[in-house]
């Protein structure tokens, strides 16, 4: 398989990667080690910046105004906006614009006028409301949130856990359970206004992920209409599951970069320390934990170019997308890990990044599913059942 | 209904001695003038001495006031709790954080 750039993706990566090493890293030498967020004119000045380079809202569709990029071509777009301090979990601040909620692109016309349009122009900001605390491996199963019909509204009662950005969002795409199916036939989305009475932000869940939080939620007899259900009734989860399978191609790409920066400091580093009468990279401990970087970040690379080629041309993606996942946020994890000890005692501090990509790191192997249950998908797939 | 809490150690006089005995860690507080919270600030990872330096900085700007403090290493989220907290309980921002507006959400 050839997994060389075309012309035109060369640039592309060039272009990303000079942006990122000469507008976003210099901004973080001033910044907290855990911030997360531009100052309000530094962002309003590089988005000017990604929409004149024609890279503003990467991931919308073609036909609603996005630059129309392949699978594979937004996955190493990915992988160089992440080798920045913050770019695991904020690639470049997000100056490259987000996509609003994939699920609305499937929305009714009356919906995407209240919802999606003004989510890409920037008016409104959407949360994704799917893990609940009875558990987040499995939503299909976990979900207790309860929605009935009242007359021609919708009452829906219940929690929800772990939920990024609810607290400054204007809507929020929220699932329950509408039958007494347990499993995945019984579930309905809903577009539900956070202003709606009945919706509360209960709290912030701090996590190992100190410069961003998550929210828990709850819902007190929340009355939505009949307009505010997202597809068809029952057949939400199949909304939310597209959306996991999708995300997980750039998610591991994510994870790839921050890899790449990591093992490019070891190097650095190995190269210009000395102990013991010897530079650290004259060192074969050394130059194994180098070499063994280079293979996990290899192979991690392999097997998401791989997903995304298969995605680009219409094949089945779904074992290849799962294994991307898991291999690349393992392997990048243990990178950085590496890269940790190489560096010693500064490795561990606050100068440097990589204590918080490996605190970051740890929780891609669990978000967007964890290593588990991409190896379940996979087994269903190589195995060709559907197991209980 | 906001399940969010505040900072739990009681007020201490914001001098130049007490700032000094702090511990230089990480973390949130908050300052409090004329019964008025004024800021809701955190000692992050480039404060040289952590909470102790950045108190001490405090005092000198709040000459009179006091103060509570908490240690913690997820300092940025929690400063934006307080400040959400503090939001939903007083309809606004302590003076001092009127920039901060666009750094945090709401609790409902």
């Amino acid at each position: 398989m050839d997994f060389r750039p075309s012309d035109e993706q060369q640039l592309i990566v060039e272009t990303v990667r000079r942006y990122v090493r000469e507008e976003i890293e210099p901004l973080e030498h001033d910044l907290d080690p855990d911030a997360g967020d531009l100052t309000p004119h530094d962002q309003a000045r590089l988005v000017a910046m990604t929409k004149d380079m024609g890279f503003y809202g990467l991931d919308i569709p073609e036909e609603f105004g996005g630059p129309g990029l392949d699978v594979t071509t937004r996955a190493l777009m990915a992988i160089e906006m992440s080798q920045h301090r913050a770019g695991l979990y904020n690639p470049c601040y997000g100056t490259f614009g987000g996509a609003g909620l994939a699920q609305l692109y499937e929305a009714t016309e009356e919906q995407k006028e209240r919802y999606l349009y003004p989510a890409l122009k920037g008016e409104k900001r959407g949360c994704f409301a799917l893990t609940e605390p009875s558990g987040g491996s499995d939503p299909a199963r976990a979900i207790r949130t309860r929605a009935h019909q009242d007359g021609d509204e919708w009452v829906i009662s219940g929690s929800k856990l772990y939920i990024s950005g609810a607290d400054k969002a204007d809507f929020a795409l929220v699932f329950a359970r509408t039958s007494d199916d347990p499993g995945r036939n019984g579930v309905t989305a809903f577009i539900v206004d956070t202003d709606t009475p009945g919706f509360h932000v209960e709290r912030v869940v701090h996590t190992l992920r100190s410069t961003h939080y998550a929210t828990e939620l709850s819902f007190d007899e929340m009355r939505v209409s009949q307009e505010q259900v997202l597809g068809e009734v029952n057949r939400g989860f199949a909304i939310a599951n597209d959306r996991l399978s999708r995300q997980r191609i750039p998610y591991a790409a994510g994870c790839i970069g921050v890899a790449i920066k990591a093992q490019e400091m070891a190097v650095e580093w190995a190269k210009s320390r000395e102990a013991f009468g010897s530079m650290l990279a004259e060192k074969q401990a050394v130059q194994w934990m180098i070499v063994d970087n280079e293979i996990d970040i290899r192979h991690a690379r392999w097997c998401v170019l791989e997903a995304a080629q298969r995605a680009d041309r219409g094949e089945r993606f779904r074992t290849e997308a799962a294994m991307a996942k898991l291999v690349a946020s393992e392997a990048s994890g243990r990178v950085v890990d590496r890269a940790m000890q190489i560096h010693g005692g500064i490795g561990m501090t606050k100068d440097l990044p990589l204590e918080r990509w490996y605190r970051e790191l740890r929780i891609r192997r669990v978000g967007e599913g964890p290593s588990e249950v991409q190896r379940l998908i996979m087994a269903r797939e190589i195995l060709g059942g559907s197991f209980k | 209904m906001v399940a969010a809490k505040g900072i739990t150690r009681g007020l201490q006089p914001l001098t130049a001695e007490v700032a000094a005995a702090l511990p230089g860690q990480l973390g949130v507080y908050e300052v409090v003038a004329e019964g008025q919270t004024v800021v809701i600030a955190h000692a992050g990872g480039h404060e040289p001495f952590g909470l102790r330096s950045a108190l001490t900085d405090a005092a000198e700007r709040w000459p009179g006031a006091t103060f509570r403090y908490e240690t913690t290493h997820a300092y940025v989220t929690r400063w934006q709790e307080l400040l959400m907290l503090h939001e939903a309980e007083h309809g606004r921002l302590p003076v001092a954080n009127a920039d901060d507006a666009h750094r945090i959400g709401g609790l409902t």
